[in-house]
């Protein structure tokens, strides 16, 4: 009972009684940071300065300056280019939960066990091979073009129901594989402990891997999520007019690429804070894990 | 006779590691596996809990034949109760809810209605400040306990205990020991797969030797220790105690 005390002591004199200044490695790595944060800054400037001089001195640049960078064009077209975003933005509101869930199905079909439910297994592994092996323009143009040409009244011609389901349909392929990525990292010991209990199958799937493994693949669902987020563009090939497509309406009109450039930064405010929070969240779950 | 093992045979692939186990286990009785690592113990006691089908040979609980493949294995589960070396239990859900799954979904009765029965083994297990914590915020030996409370919920008439106090640092293995004990003292029949030599002589009714997949000896844990008749009984002693 005395070690407790013995020990405290002298661990708090010591720390009353002598001041640490910086030691010498510590002295040391401060100097080599200050050195590397030099070499970076210098050679940062220097690319840069080269990029500022040496670009505009090539034969075709006032032209490229003129068709991409032009001042009037961007700002005449920035507002709309705007508007027409936000019906990406809807397209992928809607598309996220459907993928999200679907992928479950896929996921949990592909999983079964009972041979009864083999051709859903089937079903799940002909359906990744097809919609992972298939370009998602491709399944844009024959979902977006083939379907509507069954003569189907309106509003079930519409472009927007067809291309998205054809997004939908593609991304639920690597979202299902993200979820059994997770299904299968979840430790054989949590099935036993939960089967030794007696619970049934879909019960130990619903109450004790699922939420785990759900858990664990958020982070890399988010990355498909991004990709969408560019991804739902594409529909613009079959007819609705996002920003990709109005951006190419006004490039037609003002014979002028700068527009393009506008939905390129449009995108870059979405995607780079989103892609920034993903990796974070990606990063704390593995210190969580380690 | 509560459990009745004859002639189990479990094979992974080539390699066999059941070869023709025979035990029997009476009512309220305490049996411990003793043996060196990969003799068989955690493997017969998953065979018992039907979480490996086995090759060969006969389980009877009760007189009823739960290796029959045509039994439904999960009502059978629900009377054998089985805690793990590792605890295993459910990291996302606090203890209360580790404990009132099971009874959840196989009872079919509420949260509410099963509560009292969980916080009454919390209580007798001194863990009744511990129910709302998740498995991360508990230390090991509680940890390990709340899965013997989460097994006990589902009112088992066989306990089996793989290794459940190697993974735990020293000083909390008494712990675990003690509830052990309790069980023993209400008459649970318990099967224990154990390194603690110790503590299968002091409780223990029967100890069995495994070596290479066969019980070589078996016996009180007065004569097994004290006087093993197998040469490579003696041997396995000299090496642990």
């Amino acid at each position: 009972m005395g070690a407790p005390d013995r020990q405290a002591a002298p661990a708090g004199a010591g720390a009353a009684g002598r001041e640490f200044g910086p030691s010498r490695r510590e002295l040391r790595e401060r100097r080599e940071r200050r050195r590397s944060l030099l070499i970076a800054a210098v050679s940062t400037a220097l690319t840069i300065a080269a990029i500022v001089i040496l670009v505009p001195m090539t034969p075709g640049w006032e032209r490229v300056q003129k068709a991409f960078f032009n001042e009037g064009v961007f700002l005449k077209t920035f507002p709309k280019l705007l508007d027409a975003f936000w019906l990406d933005v809807a397209m992928f509101l809607w598309c996220a939960p459907l993928i999200a869930l679907w992928g479950l199905v896929l996921a949990l079909m592909r999983d079964a066990r009972s041979p009864a439910l083999y051709p859903l297994k089937l079903f799940a592994i002909l359906y990744s091979d097809l919609f992972r092996g298939v370009p998602v323009i491709l399944v844009i143009y024959l979902i977006g073009f083939g379907i509507p040409g069954l003569g189907l009244p309106r509003p079930w011609n519409s472009p927007y129901i067809w291309g998205t389901v054809a997004l939908v349909l593609s991304y639920s392929a690597y979202v299902a594989e993200v979820y059994r990525a997770g299904i299968e990292s979840i430790h054989e010991s949590q099935r036993a402990a939960a089967v030794s209990l007696g619970l049934s199958h879909g019960d130990v799937m619903r109450f004790v891997v699922l939420p785990q493994a759900i858990r664990r693949v958020i982070p890399a669902a988010m990355n498909n999520l991004i990709s969408l987020q560019k991804d739902v563009a594409l529909v613009s090939f079959i007819g609705p007019v996002e920003i990709f497509r109005q951006a190419g309406v006004y490039k037609s009109l003002y014979a002028n690429f700068t527009p393009y450039v506008g939905a390129a930064l449009i995108f870059l405010v979405v995607t780079v804070p989103a892609t920034r929070a993903v990796d974070r969240m990606i990063a704390r779950q593995q210190r969580r894990q380690s | 006779m509560k459990l009745e093992i004859t002639d189990l045979w479990k094979k992974f692939g080539a390699n066999v590691v059941c070869k023709g186990i025979d035990l029997a286990v009476n009512e309220g009785e305490m049996v411990c596996l003793i043996g060196a690592s990969g003799s068989g113990k955690s493997t017969l006691l998953r065979c018992i809990n039907l979480l490996e089908p086995v090759d060969d040979g006969r389980i009877l609980l009760d007189g009823l034949e739960i290796t029959d493949p045509e039994q439904d294995p999960q009502p059978i589960r629900q009377r054998i109760g089985m805690v793990f070396q590792s605890y295993n239990l459910f990291p996302h859900m606090t203890a209360l809810e580790n404990v009132l799954l099971a009874p959840r979904r196989i009872t079919g009765r509420s949260r509410a209605e099963l509560r009292p029965m969980a916080e009454a083994l919390f209580e007798r297990f001194n863990l009744a400040d511990r129910m709302t914590h998740y498995p991360d915020q508990m230390s090991g030996g509680q940890q390990q306990r709340v899965a013997i409370i989460r097994a006990l919920a589902m009112k088992p008439e066989v306990m089996l205990f793989d290794e459940v106090t190697s993974a735990l640092d020293p000083e909390l293995v008494g712990e675990v020991l003690d509830v052990l004990r309790a069980l023993k003292a209400e008459g649970m029949t318990m099967i224990l797969a154990t390194h603690e030599m110790g503590f299968a002589r002091e409780v223990a009714d029967k100890v069995c030797f495994l070596d290479a997949g066969r019980i070589l000896e078996e016996g009180p844990p007065e004569q097994l220790f004290e006087r093993p008749r197998e040469a490579r009984t003696a041997e396995f002693l000299s090496r642990v105690l």
